[in-house]
Parts: structure tokens; C-alpha cells; sequence
């Protein structure tokens, strides 16, 4: 039964995957990738047998999700070298023809269409190689012009797209599930113009952030964010999933400093949004429904965005803390004494430290002893010597107090970007370890590092829970490392760190978004209400729903 | 001069004193810019650091003291008030007290030399630290010159530095464009410090607390009765002419006469 269903559903995504597509699971019995989920919760007696053979769970407390359980239930998640769920292709979308190919290659030029397969081998794959799709064609348009032009044929002919940039987002959002065309901004990466005056930054949606920020650092500005993936992420990108970053804590989200961008939705239509102005109080505010829309709603094309000026004094110290009521109590004395030079405040645990040093060449401890927390606070401001001195007068102070154990200030640039590199190195340091299993949260602070502890107690031996994170913003990354992917353990995690929490009224994605890893988790932290108006927005602008199918939203809204 | 001083100090280690020449250059990681007047480059608001090979060379001077060979670790800095910063960082790393020669003119080497050369005769180190080059002027001659003027033998771009309590000597392995060399040398020494010799420790808190009551004894240049007479005159700093971008030919006789014509190197 389920074989014919899945022969059905044309492509879909098969990535080593060992349980499901072998095993052809009988009418009582369940494949083995979903035993672990499924024992979980029929020990617990509330899983009802559907008539097919496949199971679903009342415990899900949401009236939505119940109605279209038969749609949910097709998920599973497989967990052989990738994550993807067995979702179903939308057979409403058409397929590629070489009659399309021809289209694309008249209105972008024959070198913008890809179909070569080794480029399309590393389009397809996301930065943690865990999801992949089968995307035949790749398309890089040059300009706004191309995007609406590439959109309005898509529309019309019913082809699915993904809008893609750096590709280095962690859920899975920048790749095709199936064979969605890939649509690549990389080609549109210039700066359109830069006030020195207000430090306002207009730029396409294709420049890298890294460079973005090398251009204002020769006018003496920087970019209000700042993350680990600066090298190759595009802003357009950025903008699309709201990122956070390092610098949060100082210069806010990207909902406060885009000051506007233009964007093409479904149908090929141009929003022009990009204004310069600080302020713009003309009518409903547009552009923050595509920011951390992650182009579902439409492809960002332009950004401007407020740069801020390089303050010369930056300073970096890199403390040691025995408990994490200490980290806690360090936030609050560094918000309160450093206050207007603070400009980052991270934290990571002696397992995350443990790691970057056993899989990262050339990071040694700035701190002589080993201890359970590490925190990194940076200040920027425009007095080399004031700010120096209230640092160090800060840090002095805490360490009578016994906030903090021992600690280290950086002497010059090189050393700062020693500090940050343990810190920014750890996801690569778990890519290197093997499996990971990765989770963004925001929590109240105080709760941060329960979550921790009680993930470490459930697991075990099984994997290594490490956390760290944006501590100055309620941000945990918190990531389960294991030698490799298992279901066993994968029923452990979820949905328990969803669970968890949703009871302290938390969010499941702080700033990673929701992709297609936790499309259908949203109620954990949104009330069906909302969603359902979520999904109805999407509906109005994108009706056809081609634009990044399968993600952010649950797919039990969308009916095929 | 008779280099009497050196034969009648026998050094005993518990009581030998290190000397480290520390210099204060706009941060290895800045991106450098000339001034529009061409005198020279910018450093207004600039983030100014401990010279990289300076902070070896002290980082060198501790590890001698911690490991019993020496008694006091002195940093030297010579320059504006802004050097207190400089030497306050060594102290944080570990240095006993520090000595700041005040002065807003900026010496070349030889000048330096001679103050250092001064100092030297004041506080009678066994060894004298320096990092063999500072990244702002790339001169590589003041360790060689101080060991000049004192008479003192120098073993420069250290790469090992091995002392030997009984015979008063120090094993030091030097970089050089053919390898590596090992010389013997008597104390008192001059030795600069290359990349390679160690990796300079953190300033931690506990240190930076601690170097709060360490003493900068602040000199001028009177006071150390040097001539400060410069022989050389900077007339004009410019930046390197911009790398040109490549040009694409059609053929190999296009290559062959752009080689001839234009680079004139056929």
C-alpha cells in the first residue's frame, strides 16, 4: 500500500536512507525508521491505528494538526545520512521540459542556465549535507528584469522554484526537496550606492556579507550583523531568514536596521519597497512580511540597509565561569556596568570548548584551566583607554566577586580573532565530529541551560549535548553530536526539545528559521490562529504555491 | 671601551636581570594607509599593539625567569605617553616593572640603539630581548646595533634559546635563509626573536590586577644623556604602485610582442 503511494508521488527524496525504502512494511507492522518515534509513544497508549498501516498520535494538542493527520502521517523522518521527511511531491507542478530550458536560456543567456551536473550536485546539497534535492536546472539571473522575467514564466507554466543564496542556512531552506528549478541571486552583487552621511548601504541581494563589510570598512562603516557563515552568505539571504548573528545584542534584527528592499513575488511582479528613509510611516509596512519570510512569499532582489559607523576601540575578553548562574549573573552586571560599549555577549559550555579543541587546528584555551563555561564579551566604543579601563574594571570587580573563575583580555586584533574563532568554529567542529543533530531556541535566560542538562541526563551515553550560544539575546544553539545518525536517539531529542519548549513559552527556531527541517513544528510556538492567517497570506501572494514549497509553513495547510 | 663591565659581572642567575625592548606599531591585523602628505602612514584612530615580535621576545624573557634563570623581567618602550599601554600589556603578561622613555619624536634604530645601549649601562641586564624586526618599519637593525655599541655579542632570529647556568651561556638557534644555525654565546647577550621561538601566553585578569602595582619609571631622553641626532631624513612615504589587473591575449604572437614592446622583457 504504502509502495504504491510512494511510486506515485514521482521523485522523491532517496539519500541513503536505510530503514524505509527497503523494508516494505506490512499492513501491522511499522518501518523501522519510525519504531523508535512510534514505541515512544505507544508506550505512552495514545497512538491510534489508521486503516492504511500507518500510525499518527493524539498527543498533539493542536485541533489543525489532528484535522489533517493523513496528509501529516506520510512523514517520516529518515535519518540515514540526511533528514529529509518522505514528503510528497505536489503533483500539480509541472515537470521541466526542454521546451523551458530553450525559454530560460533566450532571456538569461546560455552561460546563466545550468545543467551542468556537478554544480547542480552542490546546489542541490545544503551546507550540513543533510538535505538534498533533484533539481535538473539551475538559472542565475543578472538583474531585477531577469528575476520577474523567470518568475512570471514559472508561474504560468506551474514549475516550482527555490530561491538561493550562499546556501548556508541549517534547515534546510536554500535546496530543492524535489526538482525545483533553482533560482542562484550570486550574479547580482553590486553595490548600488553608499551615504556617508546617514550610512545608508544600497545593494543587490547577491553580495556576500564578508565583502559588504571589507567595502564599509575602507568608509569607515560596518554592517549591523555579523555570523560565522560572513564568508559566504548573501544579505539578500540574510535578509530572507531575519538573521541574528554576533551583533544583535548591540544593533538589533534586521527588522529594525533593512530600511527597505525590492522583491518579485510568484507571479513576476516587482515590489519596489527600497526606501533609504529612517522613517516611513506610508501605510502597512510591507517589506518585515518578506524579512524571515524565507522566500516563500517572494525573491529579495535589492536591500538598504542602516550601516553603522567603526567605532576605532574594540576590546574582547574571553571569561571562565564556574556554574551557569555565574554566566547569568555576568549578563546582567556586563548590561548594566558596560552598557553602551557592549557589543556581544556569547557563551559555550566545557563539551563545545572540548570539541573546537579536538577538531580545529591551531585553537588553543585562552584560559589556562579547564572550566564548565566560557564567555565572550566584546565592547565597541569610540575611547581606546575609557573603554579599556572599564573593562577591565568590570571584570576585576566580578572576579572579587567571584562571578567569575579566570579570564583573559585580548592584547591586539590577532588575539581577539583567536577568541572568536573558538566560538564561531564550533558548527564546523561538528560537521567534523559526525552526525549532528541542531537546534536554535530562544528561552528565558534563566532556562537556557536546564534544557542542557536535562537532554544530557535523558541521552546519556548515547551523544554529546553541547550548548552555546547568543546569551546576551536568549539564544541557545543547542546541538547533540553523535558518531552517527540514528533513529533511536532522533526519538529521544524530538519532539522532547520541542516540547520542552513550548512549555516555557519559548520559540523552536530563535533565528535559524524554519526551512523545511521544522515546517510542520510551528505550533510549538505559534498558536494555529496565527498560522492559519500565515497561510493565507501565503496563499494571496504566492496562489500556485511555487515559490519554496514544503517549507516554513505545515503542509497539512496546503492540500494537493 | 673596554668591556670590563662584562668580565668582572659573574652572572648568577638569581640575581640577572632581563632587559625586553618593547615597540608599539599600529596592529599586525589593520589594513595600513599613507597619509595624504605623504610623510607618512596613518595612524589616527588606528588600533595600536605590541609589535608581534616583541611580544615574543618578552614572552622569551618570562619563560627564562620562570624557569629560575633570572630574577626581574624590566620592559622597555620608547615613544609617546601612549606606550604606558604598551608596557602595561607586558606587565599584564608577566614583567616586574617597566621603564617609559617619553619622547614624540620618532627615532630610527640607531637612536634607539643608543638609548637602549644607556639603560643597559644603567641596569646591567645578562640578556637583552628584542624582536628581531617591528612590523611598522621592517628595519631589522636595532638588536644588531645595541649589541654593537655595548660590545656585546648577538645572536639574532632565535628560534631556540637554551641556557646554560654553569657556563654562563646561552645555546641559541638562529633562522636562517639556509636553515638553521647554532651558535654559543657569552652572557651578557643581545638576542632578537623570531616567529618560531614561542607562542606569547595571554594576559589574564588575575595578571592585569597584579600589573596594576607593578612601577613604569617614566625617562627622557636628557636624562639618559643620548644624542639624539639623526643621520637619515624620511623624505616622502608612498604606497606600492597598485597591481595592474591582467590583460587577455588572442595569440601567441600578441604575447610574444606585448613581452617584447610593452614589459621589454624579451
Amino acid at each position: 500500500m504504502m509502495m504504491q503511494k510512494l511510486r506515485r508521488s514521482g521523485a522523491f527524496i532517496r539519500f541513503g536512507c536505510k530503514s524505509l525504502i527497503t523494508s516494505r512494511p506490512d499492513k501491522n507492522s511499522v518501518s523501522r525508521s519510525v519504531s523508535g518515534f512510534v514505541n515512544h509513544y505507544k508506550s505512552k497508549g495514545k497512538l491510534f491505528e489508521l486503516s492504511d498501516g500507518n500510525y499518527y498520535n493524539t498527543e498533539l494538542h493542536h485541533p489543525c494538526i489532528s484535522r489533517h493527520l493523513g496528509m501529516l502521517l506520510q512523514q517520516y523522518k529518515c535519518f540515514g545520512s540526511s533528514a529529509v521527511s518522505l514528503i510528497q511531491r505536489n503533483p500539480l507542478f509541472s515537470s521541466l521540459d526542454s521546451k523551458d530550458v530553450s525559454y530560460f536560456k533566450e532571456i538569461l543567456g546560455e552561460k546563466n542556465v545550468i545543467e551542468d551536473k556537478e554544480r547542480l550536485e552542490t546546489a542541490n546539497t545544503d551546507w550540513m549535507h543533510k538535505y538534498k534535492g533533484s533539481s535538473k536546472l539551475m538559472l542565475l539571473p543578472k538583474n531585477t528584469q531577469e528575476v520577474s522575467q523567470i518568475l512570471q514564466y514559472c508561474d504560468s507554466r506551474r514549475l516550482a522554484v527555490v530561491p538561493q543564496g550562499g546556501n548556508t542556512g541549517l534547515v534546510g531552506g536554500s535546496v530543492p526537496v524535489f526538482d525545483e528549478v533553482i533560482i542562484n541571486v550570486g550574479l547580482m552583487n553590486k553595490v548600488l550606492a553608499f551615504d556617508e552621511v546617514s550610512g545608508v548601504l544600497v545593494c543587490e541581494a547577491g553580495c556576500i556579507l564578508e565583502n559588504l563589510a571589507t567595502f564599509l570598512d575602507t568608509k569607515g562603516f560596518i554592517m549591523p550583523l555579523d555570523l560565522g557563515a560572513k564568508g559566504s552568505c548573501h544579505i539578500g539571504g540574510n535578509v530572507s531568514t531575519n538573521a541574528g548573528g554576533l551583533r544583535l545584542i548591540r544593533y538589533g534584527s534586521l527588522h529594525g536596521t533593512v530600511l527597505g528592499l525590492e522583491a518579485v513575488t510568484a507571479n513576476g511582479n516587482v515590489l519596489d519597497m527600497l526606501g533609504t528613509l529612517r522613517k516611513d510611516n506610508t501605510g502597512y509596512d510591507l517589506k518585515h512580511l518578506f524579512i524571515g519570510s524565507e522566500g516563500s512569499l517572494g525573491i529579495v532582489t535589492k536591500v538598504s540597509i542602516l550601516t553603522q559607523p567603526k567605532l576605532s576601540s574594540v576590546n574582547l575578553a574571553f571569561i571562565a565561569c564556574k556554574d551557569y548562574l555565574s554566566c547569568q549573573k555576568l549578563l546582567v552586571e556586563a548590561k548594566r556596568n558596560l552598557g553602551e560599549i557592549l557589543s556581544a555577549f556569547e557563551f559555550l559550555d566545557n563539551n563545545s570548548m572540548d570539541l573546537v579543541l579536538n577538531h580545529l587546528d591551531g585553537v588553543r584555551n585562552p584560559v589556562s584551566s579547564s572550566e564548565n563555561f566560557y564567555i565572550l564579551i566584546e565592547t565597541t566604543g569610540s575611547d581606546e583607554t575609557n573603554d579599556r579601563e572599564k573593562l577591565e574594571a568590570f571584570l576585576l570587580k566580578s572576579l572579587e566577586k567571584g562571578l567569575v573563575s579566570d579570564g583573559v583580555i585580548a592584547q591586539d586584533i590577532n588575539q581577539a580573532s583567536s577568541f572568536w574563532r573558538i566560538r564561531e568554529g564550533i558548527t564546523e567542529a561538528l560537521q567534523r565530529a559526525g552526525a549532528v543533530y541542531k537546534y536554535d531556541l530562544s528561552l528565558p535566560v534563566e532556562e537556557i541551560y536546564n534544557i542542557v542538562n536535562d537532554l544530557r541526563g535523558r541521552l546519556g551515553d548515547l551523544a554529546n549535548v553541547m550548548g552555546y550560544g547568543h546569551l546576551g539575546d536568549g539564544n541557545l544553539h543547542l546541538n547533540i553530536s553523535a558518531t552517527e545518525y540514528n533513529d533511536k536517539l532522533l526519538g529521544l531529542i524530538e519532539p522532547y526539545v520541542y516540547e520542552w519548549t513550548s512549555k516555557h513559552r519559548g520559540s523552536i527556531s530563535a533565528e535559524h528559521g524554519l526551512g523545511v527541517m521544522k515546517a510542520n513544528e510551528i505550533f510549538y510556538s505559534k498558536s494555529p490562529e496565527t498560522v492559519a492567517l500565515m497561510a493565507s497570506i501565503k496563499k494571496l501572494l504566492d496562489p500556485k504555491g511555487i515559490l519554496n514549497p514544503y517549507k516554513v509553513l505545515p503542509h497539512s495547510l496546503f492540500s494537493y | 671601551e673596554i668591556k670590563s663591565a662584562s668580565v668582572s659581572f659573574l652572572y648568577c642567575y638569581r640575581t640577572m636581570k632581563i632587559l625586553v625592548a618593547v615597540k608599539r606599531v599600529v596592529d599586525y591585523a589593520v589594513k595600513i594607509r599613507v597619509k595624504p602628505d605623504k610623510t607618512g602612514v596613518e595612524t589616527q584612530n588606528v588600533k595600536m599593539s605590541m609589535n608581534p615580535f616583541c611580544e615574543i621576545a618578552l614572552e622569551e624573557a618570562l619563560r627564562i625567569k620562570e624557569a629560575g634563570f633570572a630574577k626581574e623581567v624590566i620592559a622597555v618602550s620608547i615613544g609617546p605617553s601612549q606606550c604606558v599601554d604598551t608596557l602595561r600589556t607586558g606587565l599584564a603578561m608577566g614583567a616586574d616593572r617597566g621603564i617609559h622613555v617619553e619622547t614624540n619624536s620618532s627615532f630610527l634604530p640607531l637612536t634607539i640603539a643608543k638609548i637602549l645601549k644607556s639603560l643597559a649601562d644603567v641596569e646591567n641586564p645578562g640578556l637583552i630581548f628584542l624582536g628581531k624586526q617591528a612590523i611598522d618599519d621592517d628595519c631589522n637593525q636595532t638588536g644588531q646595533m645595541v649589541a654593537a655599541l655595548l660590545g656585546w655579542p648577538q645572536a639574532t632570529f632565535a628560534s631556540k634559546v637554551v641556557l646554560d647556568k654553569d657556563k654562563n651561556v646561552a645555546t641559541v638557534d638562529r633562522e636562517v635563509d639556509g636553515g638553521l644555525e647554532t651558535l654559543n654565546v657569552d652572557l651578557p647577550a643581545v638576542i632578537t626573536t623570531d616567529l618560531r621561538l614561542n607562542q606569547p601566553r595571554y594576559a589574564s585578569l588575575p595578571n592585569i590586577m597584579k600589573a596594576k602595582s607593578k612601577p613604569i619609571k617614566k625617562m627622557t631622553v636628557q636624562d639618559l644623556k643620548v644624542d639624539i641626532k639623526s643621520d637619515i631624513e624620511i623624505l616622502e612615504v608612498t604606497e606600492p604602485p597598485k597591481r595592474k589587473s591582467g590583460v587577455m591575449v588572442s595569440s601567441v604572437d600578441e604575447l610574444i610582442d606585448k613581452l617584447k614592446n610593452e614589459a621589454h622583457v624579451v
